[in-house]
């Protein structure tokens, strides 16, 4: 047992130095994954010759918590949405990273103003843009699929089941941004009563007309399924079904709201360092674009987009009219607003669920 | 010892010369003690695995110190001055001492969530005068309605008093469509956002509606499979048993694939033209799905309790009857159902309660209206909102034991054959 000791703590001697040269990526697996190892980790090994060991987990702002807590962090870089990222900072269990670090566009715009606005905060560099949107089944409309968001809320013009996501955040700001109001004053509406009630007021005049999910492969299945003629959906979802099962999916662009994720540094990183080399070579301007050749996710640098190119490169399907932050996607578009939902999700949520349930 | 030895049977030893009435018990004891060690590993089983979590769920219903463990200061001025003072000075410097001691410790997040559950808008109020804390300055009143005036706000004092103490009545009243009004009273929650007291309503109603149905249908082929000969009802038994060896959501989503207004039910009827493309009947995604599905669900807890039972009735009790006049009604209605009756209640209370907790059958095919209180219970746990989530779980159970009780004091739960 002694020698066995010894020899562990032997190993795990040699195994620092190895260590310096190497960090750890924890990302959600999947494709998402898959087009991160492309884009961002096969590149910086390349570049730099610190190697990139890539482990997955459900959502790895779970196993961060626990790590730091208990003080025994093994993880350098994880990818976690942007609720998360806040709620970790405001714990203080992942580092700060300042912006003024991360380099600049090629053109030289400072790193602060590439990124879309609103999407950088104090611990998370952002990779990617996801979007909720509308999506609907392009042969079920011959004459053309609805244009705007208050299309989605005609049922007369366009006839026909919806499908929409059972919770109130997304639901309420499309249904203010469907009855007119400008997308840059939707959380100030929503933060009066009667802009509530006007949401609520919204959503019942497709009430009964509404199918309601609540995984994101659902959406898809209710499209593909003729059980919906269009559906509040997430776009890569969408994306995927189109290219992969050659379904005739279309997105409609106006209205949408999109989220983003990205990278943060553990609190006590081991390889604090290259963690950092890391985040500021993959969220650079060409790494970006690349990853949006790999999944439909948009890249949040502005710089990016005149970069991304086909779909995983075969020179087929251009990839930027499918992607959140193409400019043409972005003309009537909302940025998910985090601390309003901190503040309000619990108390919508209730009112949604109360609406929701009675009939 | 002393007392057994000088007891009435002094004369009974055993071989050894021991008094044979403490070597009995003796012996007993030790067949007693082995016989514990051989249930302990169930009972251990069913402490950790049922009565701990069950316990800790009630515990946390009532308990939440996110407010009281991160603000001491607070915490000390409202147990030393009662409810209605007025909070001056001294109130808002313990206040700021709390918040920019939550600075440095990142826990402002944790303060602002739990008041945010009895006050929602608030927790930005705890984050953002918290980021800020060190710049607070005496007076400290001033200073903080300075950054932001709701700090004066009566109904916010009165929460921050209910969350004071870890001990808390208020996600009860939460789970109960109730809140507190600003002088400490108890008030209904507006209109709009009542929602759980009429889904507890809907949840009891709809469990009624299911066990009512898994008897109606269950009761003739529980009886069928109990009259045929043995190798036909085995084999019969395999079609009511084959849908329990099948995985639950494989039989939610083929509910779904039949039921869709553009699914197999709906496309037949069409095909025949029983209905037109226009009025296809929408039997998913709402309270008909829930009942539908449930039903078939349950069916099989309904079967096996009535036919366990009818299976030893005698056909000659009935045969006597109809022999002596009675008509098959009459014969059915005073011989044989009554001897039905344990198997009846035993299935009934065996649906009735596996129902009301159910919970991906109405998420998956319940859309809105075929909701119940066991989806806003995931809702919450989703929502990490444990503690309302645990209170609606503990009035559940609650309402379930009442029920529970009357049945034994209606029907007596000796009465009850579970097979």
């Amino acid at each position: 047992m002694k020698r066995l000791l010894i020899l562990t703590t032997a190993l795990s001697g040699l195994a620092i130095p190895a260590a310096a040269q190497q960090v750890t990526v924890m990302g959600w697996g999947g494709a998402y994954t898959a087009s991160q190892v492309e884009a961002y980790h096969k590149p910086f090994t390349a570049k730099t010759g610190i190697s990139v060991v890539s482990v997955d987990a459900d959502n790895p702002a779970t196993p961060i918590k626990a790590q730091v807590e208990a003080k025994n962090v093994t993880i350098d870089v994880a990818s976690v949405e942007i609720a998360d990222a806040v709620r970790l900072c405001d714990e203080g269990l992942v580092e700060m990273i300042d912006v003024a670090d991360l380099p600049a566009a090629p053109d030289g715009t400072p790193a602060a103003d590439d990124f879309i606005a609103g999407t950088l905060s104090d611990c998370m560099i952002p990779t990617d843009v996801f979007s909720t949107v509308i999506a609907y089944d392009a042969s079920k409309f011959p004459d053309g699929g609805p244009k705007t968001i208050a299309d989605f809320f005609d049922t007369t013009k366009f006839p026909g089941k919806r499908g929409m996501k059972k919770g109130a955040k997304v639901s309420l700001e499309m249904a203010l941004m469907a009855d007119g109001v400008p997308a840059g004053a939707v959380y100030a509406m929503l933060e009066t009563p009667e802009g509530v009630d006007r949401a609520f007021a919204k959503l019942s005049t497709i009430k009964a007309d509404a199918v309601w999910w609540e995984a994101g492969a659902q959406p898809p299945q209710l499209l593909a399924d003729g059980e919906v003629v269009m559906t509040m959906a997430w776009n890569g979802r969408i994306f995927n079904a189109a290219m992969e099962n050659n379904k005739p999916f279309e997105i409609m662009w106006d209205g949408q709201v999109f989220e983003w994720e990205g990278w943060v540094i553990p609190k006590g990183a081991p390889n604090l360092e290259a963690a950092m080399e890391f985040v500021k070579f993959s969220t650079s301007t060409e790494p970006l674009a690349a990853a949006a050749n790999f999944i439909s996710y948009g890249p949040p640098r502005q710089s990016s987009g005149p970069l991304v190119g086909t779909f995983k490169n075969e020179g087929k399907v251009p990839m930027g009219p499918h992607l959140p932050t193409t400019a043409a996607n972005l003309t009537n578009a909302l940025a998910s607003s985090l601390d309003f939902w901190a503040d309000r999700d619990i108390e919508l949520s209730e009112r949604f669920n109360a609406w929701l349930a009675s009939n | 010892m002393a007392d057994i030895t000088t007891s009435d049977t002094p004369g009974l030893t055993t071989a050894d010369g021991r008094p044979l009435k403490s070597a009995l018990a003796h012996a007993q004891a030790r067949a007693k003690r082995r016989a514990f060690f051989l249930v302990l590993p169930l009972l251990a089983f069913v402490l950790i695995t049922f009565v701990l979590p069950i316990g800790q769920m009630l515990f946390r219903s009532v308990h939440h110190d996110g407010f009281s463990s991160n603000m001491p200061a607070l915490s000390a001025w409202f147990s030393e001055n009662p409810r209605g003072t007025v909070p001056g000075e001294p109130a808002f410097a313990a206040l700021a001492a709390d918040l920019d001691q939550a600075r440095i410790n990142k826990s402002a997040g944790e303060i602002g969530t739990r008041i945010n559950y009895d006050l929602p808008g608030t927790r930005s109020l705890f984050t953002s005068t918290a980021r800020n804390a060190d710049r607070l300055v005496a007076p400290y009143k001033d200073s903080m309605l300075a950054v932001n005036a709701q700090w004066d706000d009566a109904r916010l004092w009165e929460t921050m008093r209910g969350a004071s103490s870890a001990i808390t009545p208020n996600f009860y009243l939460s789970a109960l469509d109730l809140q507190r009004a600003p002088d400490g009273s108890i008030e209904r929650v507006p209109p709009e956002n009542r929602v759980y007291l009429m889904l507890f309503e809907r949840t009891f109603l709809l469990s009624a509606i299911i066990m009512g149905l898994t008897l109606i249908l269950g009761y003739p082929v529980a009886h069928l499979l109990a009259v045929l000969p043995l190798r036909t009802s085995n084999l019969l038994m395999i079609l009511v048993l084959l849908p329990f060896w099948t995985s639950l959501l494989v039989r939610t989503t083929s509910w779904i694939v039949l039921l869709q207004s553009q699914g197999v039910v709906n496309s037949t009827l069409v095909a025949t033209g029983i209905l037109t493309d226009e009025t296809r009947i929408q039997m998913i995604y709402n309270q008909a799905g829930t009942i539908i599905a449930m039903t078939h669900i349950l069916l099989p807890f309904m079967i096996l309790p009535l036919y366990s039972v009818m299976r030893p009735i005698p056909p000659s009790y009935v045969r006597a009857a109809r022999s002596l006049g009675a008509s098959s009604w009459c014969a059915f209605r005073r011989i044989y159902f009554p001897q039905t009756i344990p198997g009846i209640a035993a299935g009934a209370l065996l649906v009735f309660i596996l129902a009301v907790g159910y919970y991906i059958t109405p998420a998956l095919v319940g859309g809105a209206s075929g909701q119940l209180i066991s989806n806003l219970i995931a809702f919450h746990m989703a929502k990490s909102n444990w503690s309302l989530a645990a209170a609606i779980a503990a009035i559940l159970l609650a309402a379930v034991l009442v029920l529970y009780w009357l049945y034994d004091r209606l029907i007596g739960i000796d009465n009850l054959k579970l097979g």
